[in-house]
């Protein structure tokens, strides 16, 4: 059956253009004017997005199904705009072996929502002692490796990591945090943390394992992709990184981008987050490496917890926050992106990163795989948790004034999310 | 005011009310029979998940005094062993029908969190190292009582020791400003928090360049663990650099007293054995604890009630 959007405007490589878009057969098939098709869909004032790929998710199937399933976080994606999903390898049991992996995909294709896509861990069980296979599980499918939720402490074993991984032509991605620097952290390190009596997470935590990466890559010549960069020292390291021609990307999560953590001063730990929330300078330098490119993507760490572990008291309760459907309206909420520089960085590259820009992450044209979104720019909308589609509500942006909404979403030429709604 | 718990909640007019009501107490413990009526029908309940002997008795005292109706529920013999979360608790007791949760919690922040599950007022009885402001208030009624004025203008207290991890530290030094008095931090720079420019006081390292200048010298208690977690060498360097020794009570102007919040470490940070000095305020500390906390609980409990009525009544059960 043939789709024709009509009336809507769509990112291209030179800007947003009007046009009318036809999709059959799982692609776009024509882009023009006067379209008409088995089903004409009117988006008026809508732009046509690349389906967004988020490079960090926590959809917390195998272990804790109690808090996200594969099929709910499909879902939250879904409607946040996203197509495809990079799995986190902290499950119980682990992404560190095929059954796993293979798991995990077959049950992001049973929910048929977006492509859910496992990275698989750095060292087994992510106990940063031995390698984890990582040829067999990039034979599996595996492109992105990542021991997310802890940093590789060990250089020597990071070093071997980097040399390995680089004949494979897979990427690790790097929790930088320097554990011996943050034993029992609640929140970063600064006068706010003092006054509230709990453990700071020092951003040198986080510099410190960036900069010990950077000369990894330096000397294996092995890429490697920061996750959730939270600090303006950090970005400044990728940077000069960047600079030198280093094959080093970098990604920042939309709430590094909006809240500080002054946030934590009533000890509701839906703000505890992993890095934590920093500084306005650090939110300035965050954003001052999206718009010069220094940070290439933008990826939510979405990370559902249970409303009982967010209760227990502040330096108990486990860190994260929900983002899939929230990121689009809290990233232009906080930072001015022309269209083509939203596709960038919440989808184009992302998808390279994650190396599966032949189906995911391209603007649209004729040819290519339906994977879009339509997008209302102007709406400017507030996140009732309530009616999420995660399975959890540890949403930090109640009460904030959100802009841009996602009103559709079609993964592989098929709605999957129309007027807001989800469809399955 | 409905709850209790830190400092900068209650304000300086709060800390001036309740220490003034505090006086009045006092005069009720100085009676042959010290109790009085006050509270009659009120529910108090002890929720101390963290160990405390001196800070549970003397609420409990205090509660006793003013005729409130104690209840006490300690981590060893409770269903937080069970695995019950502490909103299911924080609930259940409050499905009781109580007034007033006397908290005491290893980690900070617990009097706010548990805001949301309970109409009862509470009172911060020590939350980890965030605030501790029954003892705060106890010390500027101790010191105001040593001085005989409320008012701290021109007074220089010094904190010294594991300013850090110290919910009194964070509440007096908040207390004492307020008041009027100029504070000082004493402690290496292990033991202080970082990034506090925006506290209201000045820090030196070295207790002998404040001393001679102190009014008040506070001491604070030094945990043995300090040392395994690499901030002081050891416990006899420690004391050495910023213990109360002898010689140093020597150098400390005579007008000048010696306060503590116990339990002390002696041979750490008190080197001399306080009962023998003369300048030693630590059992006024003790003492006026109950009076403090039996007006911290007038404070809190009669929010809901004919305030005025309140205060009438205890007025005349203070004359009688």
């Amino acid at each position: 059956m043939s789709v024709a959007f009509r009336g809507g405007s769509i990112v291209t490589k030179d800007g947003v253009v009007s046009a009318d878009l036809l999709v059959d057969g799982g692609k776009i098939a024509e882009i023009g004017s006067g379209l008409s098709a088995d089903e004409v869909i009117d988006i008026s004032g809508l732009v046509v997005f690349p389906g967004f790929v988020d490079l960090h998710a926590h959809l917390r199937e195998p272990g804790r199904e109690d808090t996200e399933t594969i099929e709910t976080g499909s879902r939250a994606g879904a409607k946040g705009g996203y197509t495809a999903v990079i799995a986190m390898p902290n499950t119980d049991p682990a992404q560190d072996n095929v059954p796993t992996i293979e798991f995990v995909r077959l049950q992001g294709q049973r929910a048929g929502l977006l492509e859910v896509i496992p990275s698989g861990c750095i060292t087994v069980g992510r106990q940063g002692k031995a390698l984890a296979p990582m040829a067999e599980l990039a034979k599996a499918g595996v492109h992105l490796f990542t021991d997310d939720g802890s940093g590789v402490q060990d250089p020597l074993l990071m070093r071997r990591a980097m040399e390995y991984s680089k004949q494979l032509n897979v990427v690790l991605g790097q929790h930088c945090e320097v554990s011996a620097l943050t034993q029992g952290a609640v929140m970063h390190e600064c006068g706010c943390s003092s006054d509230l009596g709990v453990p700071g997470w020092p951003s040198l935590a986080e510099e410190l394992m960036v900069h010990r990466d950077i000369e990894l890559a330096r000397l294996t010549g092995a890429r490697i992709h920061f996750l959730h960069l939270s600090t303006a020292g950090s970005v400044d390291l990728v940077r000069q990184a960047k600079r030198d021609g280093l094959p080093v990307t970098a990604e920042v999560t939309p709430h590094h981008l909006s809240l500080t953590a002054e946030v934590l001063r009533g000890f509701d730990a839906t703000f505890k987050v992993n890095p934590p929330l920093r500084t306005i300078s650090d939110i300035d330098a965050l954003k001052a490496g999206v718009l010069d490119g220094t940070i290439d993507a933008i990826a939510t760490d979405h990370a559902p917890h249970s409303r009982r572990d967010k209760e227990l008291p502040l330096d108990q309760a486990p860190p994260g926050m929900l983002g899939l459907e929230t990121a689009l309206g809290v990233t232009c909420a906080a930072l001015d992106l022309d269209p083509l520089a939203i596709a960038n960085v919440m989808s184009v590259a992302p998808a390279r990163i994650a190396g599966i820009a032949d189906r995911q992450g391209n603007l649209p044209r004729v040819g290519v795989a339906a994977n879009l979104c339509f997008v209302d720019l102007n709406a400017s909308w507030m996140v009732n948790p309530q009616t999420l589609a995660s399975k959890s509500t540890n949403t930090p942006f109640v009460g904030r004034q959100l802009r841009g909404k996602v009103v559709h979403t079609m993964f592989n030429g098929n709605l999957v999310v129309r007027d807001g709604e989800a469809l399955k | 005011m409905k709850h209790i718990r830190s400092i900068s909640e209650i304000g300086k007019s709060g800390v001036l009310a309740i220490i003034d009501r505090a006086k009045q107490m006092a005069e009720i413990n100085s009676r042959p029979i010290p109790k009085v009526p006050a509270l009659r029908g009120k529910t108090v309940v002890s929720l101390f998940l963290e160990d405390s002997t001196r800070t549970r008795l003397s609420f409990e005292t205090a509660a006793k005094r003013l005729s409130a109706e104690t209840m006490n529920f300690s981590v060893s013999n409770s269903s937080v062993n069970k695995g019950e979360s502490l909103r299911d608790t924080i609930e259940t007791i409050s499905d009781m029908g109580v007034d007033a949760f006397v908290v005491r919690h290893k980690s900070s922040g617990i009097p706010w969190q548990i805001e949301q599950w309970t109409d009862a007022s509470i009172i911060n009885a020590g939350d980890g190292a965030h605030q501790h402001p029954t003892q705060a208030l106890v010390d500027c009624f101790t010191i105001a009582e040593s001085l005989g004025t409320i008012s701290f203008e021109g007074l220089t207290i010094s904190i010294v020791g594991d300013i850090r991890h110290s919910r009194v530290a964070r509440s007096n030094v908040e207390a004492f400003a307020m008041l009027g008095a100029k504070v000082i931090l004493v402690a290496p720079n292990t033991l202080l928090p970082p990034d506090i420019d925006h506290w209201p006081v000045t820090v030196s390292t070295e207790i002998d360049d404040v001393i001679r200048e102190t009014d008040i010298l506070y001491m604070l208690r030094l945990q043995s663990e300090r040392m395994d977690q690499g901030l002081i060498p050891n416990l006899s360097e420690y004391g050495n650099r910023f213990g109360l020794t002898e010689k140093r009570v020597a150098i400390l102007p005579s007008a000048s007293r010696i306060m503590h919040p116990g339990p002390m470490n002696r041979g750490v940070e008190m080197q001399v054995d306080p009962s023998l000095l003369s300048q030693s305020l630590i059992h006024r500390q003790v003492a006026n604890g109950v009076s403090v906390r039996m007006a911290v609980l007038f404070t809190a409990l009669t929010f809901n009630d004919d305030r005025e009525n309140a205060i009438e009544r205890l007025a005349k059960e203070t004359a009688q």
